[in-house]
């Protein structure tokens, strides 16, 4: 599959890479230079592989019946970040709902659970209209400290007033758009969607972004921006094994809620904990599903690992017991040896 | 250019009085991305053809670095543990790695040629 934009990345000479099926771009000029261009300044990301869906009618209480958050918490043009829990409390995605109005959603989900999660959605939300309008509408990414300037140069009003996870409907460059100040990067930024016919947009931003010095970001950066932001990547650090309240989730989780796989979180003990890690003997970068060690027992298993261009150094996420807590000297089996390293907070960058 | 020689696993071989410098190729390092740091072997050390001699992390991957013929390491680029980011640079020149004085001459003649190599690598590429 391609994004809307894919001619517009081999103009831009990135490297391309296949993401769950998509043909997407890994890097434009190299993923530490972009990081730190978004760090900076600005950035520009196509994420239009992120499933969408829209769902029409009288869904508020069955959407709530699905997340972990509380819906209720938001009014219209304003979205929240959820998990998605099977039976067992296990996460199927972790979601973005944006309530349009009282009739209308928009979800977006990974794009290698598209089709579960069609699927899920669709077994538990009845009497609604639900459409998969990936394909309809192009979903970019303005991300960095200056994203904002950027859509004020473009001419888009009262953007200043946006608060985080709230929504705007307006026009970009003529075209109607739906803005939302979200993101996966930990900087200030937003998240749009417009009809994927709408090429130019792509090419205006980074017109209007020049001065700025706006770069095209890829998938390489977008990994390493969200690790050192404390995100989470399904299919790396969560999956339907994994619960919310074992990753740094547990404030996704609403009790005082009603949805699927919540009598499983009140009642399983927590064992495990997702933490950050420091690799601090080398700079040796761990990846997923190298072994982590206190000594010679093993304890757990690294979920991401990548290095970090903003601290120069290499780190990651892993799973150990609930009782190791930070700050704790771990070792990561890396293949060739055992490296000393520490345990941390998943957020190692705070803006 | 001319001189050296290639291997399938993309390191570069050029000869030197009765040592051999070793790096790797332009393509590999394009590949790999941004390099964030290198495990240099010990020098003095020796290796086998096709042991892995040096380990590269760049930031989407880790990869090993193979001995391209038998010998003992006798130089290191130490420049490179403070600034892996020669071998993206400079993959040719500031970004060497090892210094090898092989035990076996032979094994050098029997590694790729320019052409050979770019053919290779034009096959990788499509």
């Amino acid at each position: 599959m391609r994004s809307p934009f894919f001619k517009k990345h081999l103009e831009s000479k990135a490297k391309m890479v296949d993401f769950h099926g998509w043909e997407m771009p890994l890097q434009y000029s190299g993923i530490i230079d972009e990081h730190k261009n978004v760090r900076e300044s600005v950035g520009l990301f196509d994420v239009s592989h992120m499933g969408r869906f829209k769902i029409i009618g009288d869904a508020e209480s069955q959407i709530q019946h699905l997340i972990t958050n509380d819906i209720s918490k938001i009014g219209d043009k304003q979205a929240i970040y959820s998990p998605m829990c099977n039976e067992n409390g296990g996460i199927i995605d972790d979601v973005i709902v944006s309530r349009i109005n009282s009739d209308e959603f928009v979800i977006v989900v990974n794009s290698s659970n598209i089709k579960k999660d069609l699927d899920w959605i669709t077994e538990n939300v009845k009497s609604c209209e639900i459409q998969n309008v990936t394909d309809d509408y192009a979903l970019l990414a303005l991300q960095g400290p200056k994203a904002e300037n950027v859509l004020k140069d473009a001419g888009v009003e009262q953007i200043e007033d946006l608060k985080s996870f709230h929504l705007l409907e307006t026009k970009l460059y003529k075209t109607d758009c739906i803005i939302s100040r979200t993101g996966y990067t930990g900087e200030d930024g937003f998240e749009l969607f417009f009809d994927s016919k709408q090429l130019q947009v792509w090419e205006k931003l980074l017109e209007t972004g020049t001065k700025y010095g706006i770069k095209p970001i890829g998938l390489g950066a977008r990994d390493t921006l969200r690790l050192e932001a404390g995100l989470m990547l399904y299919g790396n650090d969560i999956d339907e094994t994994i619960t919310p309240l074992e990753a740094p989730l547990k404030w996704t989780v609403k009790f005082e809620t009603e949805f699927i796989g919540k009598t499983a979180l009140e009642h399983k003990k927590v064992e495990r904990k997702m933490r950050g890690f420091e690799i601090i003997e080398a700079k040796r970068v761990a990846r997923k599903d190298n072994k982590v060690y206190d000594e010679k027992e093993e304890i757990g298993i690294v979920t991401s690992g990548s290095f970090s261009p903003t601290l120069g150094k290499p780190i990651g996420y892993c799973f150990v017991p609930v009782e190791y807590s930070l700050e704790r000297k771990i070792k990561i089996d890396i293949g060739d040896k055992f490296y000393d390293s520490k345990l941390t907070s998943t957020r190692f960058y705070k803006r | 250019m001319a001189g050296k020689k290639f291997t399938k696993e993309h390191e570069w071989v050029e000869k030197s009085d009765q040592s051999i410098i070793v790096g790797i190729t332009e393509f590999a390092q394009d590949q790999l991305g941004d390099i964030v740091s290198i495990e240099l072997p010990k020098v003095s050390s020796s290796f086998k053809q096709n042991d892995v001699m040096v380990i590269i992390d760049s930031v989407k991957a880790s990869s090993d670095i193979y001995c391209p013929v038998d010998g003992e390491i006798i130089e290191i680029n130490e420049k490179l543990l403070e600034h892996p980011e020669l071998i993206n640079q400079s993959p040719y020149e500031e970004g060497w790695i090892v210094k090898i004085k092989p035990s076996n001459h032979e094994q050098i003649d029997f590694l790729l040629s320019k052409e050979q190599y770019d053919e290779l690598v034009g096959q990788n590429k499509e």
